[in-house]
C-alpha cells in the first residue's frame, strides 16, 4: 500500500513538472520528420522540384550564362536549388499546420503543459532539419554533374548557413500566415512569396546582367545577398566581402519572421 | 401535338434530330463549361498572370542574352518570350480545366450527367471546347498586353491568326490530355499533381531559350522533344516575316496532332469508366 501511494506521488510529480521546452521542441521535430515518412507525397514535390530545376535550368540557360561569363550553370544553379528545396519545406510546414488547426491537433498542443514557444520554435527547427534533405540531394545531383567548390568546405558551410537560414525564414512567415488564415490559401501565399522573394533577385542571371524593371527590385532585395552568400564558394573563395551582407539579411529576415510568427499565435490565441 | 395541327410539316428522320440535338448537347455543355471558368476569374487568373509576370521577369533578366551568338534576330527579349507566355497559359489553363472536371467527377455532378440522355462524348467534348476558347482568349490577351510593351508580330495579320489558333490548339491538346488523368482517377489532387510532369516536358525543350545556346544532352533532349518544335513554331511567326509552310506545320500541325492522340486516349478512359460504372 505505502509502496502504491509513494509510486503515485512519484508519477504526479512527474505530470506535475511542465516538460523541458527544448524536449518538447526535439519530439515536434521527430513528429515532423515522421510525416516525411508517413505521408511521402506532401514532401517530394519540395524534393523533386529542386533536382528538377537544376537539371532545367542547367541546360536551358547554360548558353546564357556562358554569355555573362559563368561557364558552368550547375555553379550559378546548385546553390539556388538548394535555396528553393529549402523554402518549398515551409510550404510543407505550413499545409501541416493548417491541418493540425483543423483536424483540432493544434487545440491539444496548445492545452498541453509544452509552453507557448515550442509551438513556434518546434517547426521552425523541424523546417531547417527537414531542409537537410533537399540541400544534401540537390548538392550531390549538383557535383554528379560537374559542380566546382572552389570555396572548399566554407564554401559548403556558406551554401548550408544559406539555405537552413531561408528554411527558417520562409517557415516562420508560412507559421503566421497559417495562424492568421487557418485555411489551406496561407501555403499557397507562402509559396508564392517564396517564389516572388527567390526570382525577383539574382537568382537567375548575375545583377551587373539584368537590365529593366527586375535591377532595382534585384538589388534591394535581401535575398540577393542571401544567394551571394550561398554562391561564393561555388564561383570563388569564401570571403568576409561577399559573406556578411547574407548573413546580415538573414538575421534581420529570421527576427522579422520569427516576431510574425510569435504574434501570429498571440492573435490565434485570442 | 404541333405536327398533328400542321399537317404540311414533314418529321426529320430520327438519325438527323439525334445529331442535331448531339450538337446542341456538346455546345450547351460547351456553353456550361466556359461560363464556368469565366465565372472563377481567382481560377482563372493564374494561367494569365504567371505567363505574364515569367515573360516580364525574363524579358528584364536575359535582355542582354539577345546579343549573344547565334541567338534568333529578335527586337527584345519580350518578343521571344511571347511564344513561351502563350505555351505557359495553354498548358495552365489546360490543367485547370480538367481538375475542374474531376471536381465534377468528385461531387457527383457527372453521375448525373451520366444518367440524363445525354450523348457521352458530348458531355467530354463539350468541356473540352471551353479550353479552346480560353486558350484563344489567352493568347488575344498576351498578344496585346504584350504589344503595349512594343512587340509586333513580324508575320503580320496571319501570323496573329495562326497564333491565335495554336494556341487554341495547343490549350486543346493539352486540356484533353489532362480530362483524361481526371476521367482515369476523379481526383482533383491528381491532376494538380500532374502539372509539374507537363512543366518538365515545356522545360526540357526550347520553349524559354534558343536552342542555338544549349549543348551537350540536353540539347539532345531538346531535339527530339516535340514541344521544341511547337514553340519554335509559333515564335517564328512573331520574330520572321516571311511565312513558310515549315512554320505553319510546326504552328498548327503539331498541336493538331497531339489533340487527336489525347483524345483518343480520353475516349478510351471515358469507356472504361463508363464500364465500370
Amino acid at each position: 500500500m505505502t509502496a502504491a501511494l509513494h509510486a503515485d506521488s512519484v508519477a504526479d510529480r512527474q505530470v506535475a513538472r511542465d516538460p523541458n521546452p527544448i524536449t518538447v521542441i526535439a519530439f515536434m521535430v521527430k513528429r515532423s520528420l515522421l510525416r516525411i515518412r508517413r505521408i511521402p507525397a506532401a514532401f517530394l514535390p519540395s524534393l523533386a522540384m529542386p533536382v528538377f530545376q537544376l537539371v532545367a535550368f542547367g541546360g536551358a540557360f547554360a548558353g546564357a550564362l556562358a554569355y555573362a561569363k559563368i561557364n558552368h550553370a550547375l555553379d550559378w544553379y546548385v546553390p539556388l536549388s538548394c535555396m528553393q528545396g529549402a523554402a518549398f519545406g515551409a510550404m510543407g510546414l505550413a499545409f501541416a499546420t493548417v491541418n493540425d488547426l483543423q483536424t483540432g491537433f493544434f487545440d491539444r498542443l496548445r492545452m498541453s503543459p509544452g509552453g507557448r514557444a515550442a509551438m513556434v520554435y518546434g517547426p521552425l527547427t523541424a523546417s531547417m532539419v527537414r531542409a537537410i534533405i533537399p540541400l544534401v540531394i540537390v548538392s550531390v545531383v549538383g557535383f554528379i554533374g560537374g559542380a566546382a567548390l572552389p570555396g572548399g568546405v566554407l564554401g559548403l558551410l556558406t551554401l548550408a548557413v544559406a539555405a537552413l537560414g531561408i528554411a527558417f525564414c520562409a517557415s516562420g512567415f508560412g507559421l503566421g500566415l497559417a495562424f492568421r488564415m487557418r485555411t489551406l490559401a496561407a501555403a499557397t501565399l507562402t509559396q508564392f512569396a517564396i517564389f516572388f522573394a527567390l526570382f525577383l533577385s539574382t537568382a537567375q542571371m548575375p545583377l551587373d546582367f539584368i537590365q529593366g524593371w527586375v535591377k532595382p527590385i534585384a538589388r534591394i532585395n535581401p535575398m540577393t545577398n542571401v544567394l551571394r552568400l550561398a554562391r561564393e564558394g561555388f564561383l570563388g573563395q569564401v570571403t568576409w566581402h561577399d559573406t556578411w551582407g547574407g548573413l546580415l539579411a538573414l538575421g534581420i529576415l529570421s527576427l522579422l519572421t520569427t516576431v510574425y510568427a510569435v504574434r501570429g499565435l498571440r492573435s490565434f490565441d485570442r | 401535338m404541333t405536327l398533328a395541327v400542321t399537317p404540311d410539316t414533314v418529321p426529320e428522320p430520327l438519325h438527323v434530330h439525334l445529331h442535331q440535338s448531339a450538337i446542341r448537347q456538346t455546345l450547351a455543355l460547351a456553353r456550361r463549361s466556359l461560363l464556368g471558368r469565366l465565372r472563377q476569374p481567382a481560377v482563372l487568373a493564374p494561367s494569365f498572370v504567371f505567363p505574364l509576370f515569367f515573360a516580364a521577369l525574363s524579358a528584364s533578366s536575359y535582355s542582354r542574352v539577345k546579343n549573344a551568338p547565334g541567338f534568333p534576330k529578335v527586337d527584345s527579349f519580350l518578343q521571344f518570350g511571347l511564344a513561351a507566355a502563350i505555351m505557359q497559359g495553354a498548358f495552365f489553363g489546360a490543367t485547370s480545366a480538367a481538375a475542374d472536371l474531376a471536381v465534377d467527377i468528385e461531387q457527383g455532378f457527372w453521375e448525373r450527367l451520366m444518367a440524363s440522355p445525354v450523348r457521352r462524348t458530348s458531355i467530354v467534348i463539350g468541356r473540352l471546347m471551353s479550353s479552346f476558347v480560353i486558350g484563344a482568349l489567352q493568347s488575344a490577351v498576351f498578344i496585346g498586353i504584350l504589344a503595349v510593351f512594343g512587340v509586333r508580330i513580324r508575320s503580320g495579320p496571319i501570323g496573329v491568326l495562326v497564333i491565335v489558333l495554336s494556341a487554341s490548339l495547343v490549350s486543346l491538346a493539352m486540356s484533353t490530355l489532362m480530362s483524361t488523368f481526371a476521367i482515369k482517377t476523379g481526383s482533383p489532387e491528381v491532376v494538380q499533381g500532374m502539372f509539374p510532369l507537363v512543366f518538365v516536358m515545356m522545360f526540357l525543350s526550347s520553349t524559354f531559350m534558343a536552342r542555338e545556346l544549349m549543348n551537350g544532352w540536353f540539347r539532345r533532349v531538346v531535339d527530339i522533344n516535340p514541344i521544341s518544335y511547337l514553340a519554335e513554331g509559333i515564335r517564328g511567326f512573331v520574330i520572321e516575316r516571311p511565312l513558310t509552310g515549315w512554320r505553319f506545320f510546326e504552328a498548327l500541325a503539331i498541336p493538331a496532332i497531339g489533340c487527336v492522340l489525347a483524345l483518343g486516349l480520353c475516349l478510351r478512359a471515358l469507356r472504361r469508366r463508363l464500364a465500370q460504372m
